[in-house]
């Protein structure tokens, strides 16, 4: 057991900090879920793309440096330590692109990875529907076949469509097959977001910004190009996009490092004694973090996958980002009402309880499939 | 890097647990609180065969030369069949503190203890002791023991001590100090392992309203929280053990004792009156593992032990 990088990691790790230390802005990005922010964080995307560090681990094809998974997390502790700004891309590097990668044709591959590496083409997930959240099976918009155009018709409604009020293109999952059971029958479409029938209608979150949307679906035709996996198949494919995002790669734990350091420093500032447990707490969690990641990370090199583990890793980490959150907030006393970097990312913090599966569905899929307890008997529940 | 315990780690962890799960340690510790020491020390012989009382002390003094990762997979092992003695105590306290023939009779198995006050102010299982030591501020001790004051563990009888001739020691005392908390952080660990599992099995035979408590989502968000805990606590357990420094190991302690703790009150609340018996044995574990929350450093102390560390860094 140890934790060492080897000589290529450690110089990996030297040549990612020497480049943030030179190239992260210095002064805070304005919100990516402004009109002014989003284009700002589009440049800064194109930068880390022009030097080969927005998507590290892809093939040097795709402006990758073909990273293993160690160096990866390696850059991402960087990333966050040098306080870079958030990927606006990241729906489409930690979500999309891992299916594009698995499931996607080469054509496809050629044609969606570039521009999502460069940022150029920033990508909505329009996962949710009114009636389907949590419940992503039930969800009902539907792809009528259409033979004569070699493709598909789309209708209904997605919503909580986080990026979608900026973003250029969307992903999500259509019911493709009305005769199918629950599972089945649903196909993976990608679609601009600007094209014929569809309408995107952005939602104000509780920050009063628009970092998700309602698209409605309005005959709107998808051509056979444009599918990932098989039709009917759906299911299948999203579900590797689920267990990314619930698991590793979207929350590494640079993030919860580096704020877990900014909390110290404002406790430093600040210091309350009546506070000073819950300041260490938050640095011990997101440590632990940091340690089961590697864990995790030595399993996955050896074979093994991450599976149910990734929703213990959701429910960790969502609840770590908002105490620690809380504790700053709690630091700051009557100030921590007034707008600051703090509070925006307390505001973001809320967020991950609920989404990527809320955490009452992570601590069942826990129970059932870690501790193997019994499912809910039909009705009780679900 | 590779952050999981090696095949010969591995091996090791599963020869102890082979050897602990054919002892009937529950037997073991039962009599262990009624006075007889009998079975415990038989077990103590032969967990020292295996090399756990000699893991800390190196080779060309007749040990095992072991890391502290061995240690933590031993201890864990202890917690998860709730051994009693002064294993803490023994194997990572005075193992590490004392030097010469003193640290060549641990390695080989005597049982000793210690006090080290002001976190450990008892010796102990003084009474089971061939030879029993006060650990402070100028070296070690041997020490005699008064009369024993109970814990709310019956397995761990606690002895205070009056100070005899300075003893032998290697000036390692925060060394041996953090390693005993490592120590407990482990065996914590692997107390708290035990009853979330007792706990899954329960819930999964014991029908209420016609149906397996286990199906009810409060239990199984519950024993969810309990798993998350634990799997979280389990690296900073083998951090600390990689390079157990001060912080290390207090973020360790901390994280398995709120880990522990919340396992045993949820496998208490879990298993309902039953639980609640000193007959049914999860009353051992969920005891244990109060005593064990508060002995080596209160949660208190290793918060205020990492802050300090954290705002000098």
């Amino acid at each position: 057991m140890d934790l060492h990088l080897s000589e290529s990691e450690s110089a990996f790790q030297a040549e990612a900090w020497a480049w943030l230390a030179a190239n992260v802005p210095a002064e805070p990005l304005p919100s990516l879920d402004t009109p002014d922010g989003f284009r700002l964080h589009q440049e800064w995307e194109a930068r880390l793309a022009a030097a080969r560090w927005s998507v590290v681990s892809w093939p040097a094809a795709y402006h990758g440096r073909d990273a293993s998974l160690v160096e990866w997390v390696v850059f991402e502790e960087e990333y966050y330590r040098a306080g870079a700004p958030l990927r606006v891309s990241q729906n489409g590097i930690f979500l999309l692109a891992p299916i594009i990668f698995e499931h996607g044709t080469p054509e496809q591959q050629d044609r969606f990875l570039p521009t999502m590496a460069t940022g150029e083409r920033i990508w909505a997930q329009c996962w949710s529907e009114p009636e389907a959240g949590s419940d992503l099976a039930s969800l009902r918009s539907t792809a009528r076949r259409d033979d004569a155009r070699g493709g598909w018709v789309l209708n209904g409604q997605k919503i909580w469509c986080s990026r979608a009020a900026l973003a250029h293109w969307g992903f999500g999952l259509f019911r493709s097959d009305p005769e199918a059971q629950k599972h089945a029958g649903l196909t993976y479409f990608l679609f601009p977001l600007d094209a014929d029938g569809v309408t995107v209608r952005p939602i104000a979150q509780l920050d009063g910004e628009a970092g998700f949307a309602e698209v409605f679906f309005d005959d709107v035709f998808v051509p056979d190009a444009d599918v990932l996996g098989a039709p009917g198949d759906g299911w299948r494919v999203a579900m590797s996009t689920a267990g990314n995002e619930r698991g590793l790669s979207l929350r590494s734990p640079g993030r919860f490092t580096a704020a877990a350091d900014r909390l110290l420093a404002l406790y430093d500032e600040r210091p309350d004694p009546r506070v000073a447990d819950r300041v260490v707490d938050a640095w011990l969690k997101a440590e632990a973090y940091r340690l089961y990641t590697w864990g995790t990370v030595t399993r996955l090199r050896e074979g093994g996958d991450i599976g149910a583990a990734g929703s213990v890793n959701k429910v960790w980490w969502s609840e770590l980002d908002v105490a620690l959150h809380e504790t700053a907030l709690d630091l700051l006393g009557a100030d921590a009402e007034l707008a600051s970097a703090w509070l925006d990312g307390y505001t973001f913090s809320l967020s991950g309880p609920i989404y990527a599966g809320t955490n009452e569905i992570q601590r069942n899929i826990i129970a059932e499939r870690i501790l193997g307890l019994p499912r809910e008997p039909k009705g009780a529940q679900r | 890097m590779r952050f999981e315990l090696t095949t010969d780690q591995q091996d090791f962890a599963g020869s102890l647990e082979a050897l602990l799960a054919a002892a009937d340690t529950v037997a073991v510790a039962r009599a262990w609180a009624a006075g007889d020491h009998a079975p415990g020390l038989r077990l103590w012989q032969r967990l020292a065969d295996q090399g756990v009382t000699a893991l800390l002390v190196p080779e060309d003094a007749d040990g095992m030369g072991a890391t502290p990762v061995e240690l933590a997979v031993a201890f864990e092992a202890l917690g998860r069949h709730a051994v009693p003695g002064p294993w803490v105590e023994a194997a990572a306290y005075l193992a590490t503190e004392l030097s010469g023939e003193a640290r060549a009779a641990v390695a080989a198995g005597r049982v000793v203890t210690v006090a080290v006050p002001p976190h450990t102010p008892y010796a102990l299982d003084a009474d089971a002791a061939e030879i029993v030591y006060l650990a402070g501020s100028d070296g070690v001790r041997t020490a005699s023991a008064g009369e024993p004051r109970t814990s709310v563990d019956r397995t761990r009888r606690l002895f205070p001590v009056t100070p005899g001739p300075v003893h032998d020691t290697a000036d390692r005392a925060q060394e041996a100090f953090d390693l005993a908390v490592l120590a407990t952080s482990a065996q914590l660990l692997g107390a708290g392992e035990r009853v979330l599992a007792d706990a899954v099995t329960y819930v999964k035979q014991r029908k209420q309203f016609g149906r397996e408590i286990g199906s009810y989502q409060a239990i199984k968000h519950k024993l969810a929280d309990v798993r998350i805990a634990l799997d979280f606590a389990r690296p900073l357990v083998s951090g600390a053990a990689l390079d157990p420094t001060p912080r290390a190991v207090s973020a360790a302690k901390v994280a398995c004792s709120d880990a522990a703790y919340l396992a045993s009150r949820t496998g208490l609340q879990v298993h309902g009156a039953i639980g609640y018996t000193e007959e049914f044995d999860l009353s051992i574990w969920i005891t244990r593992i109060r005593a064990l929350v508060t002995a080596w450093g209160t949660p208190a102390f290793h918060r205020a032990r990492i802050l300090e560390t954290l705002r000098s860094a």
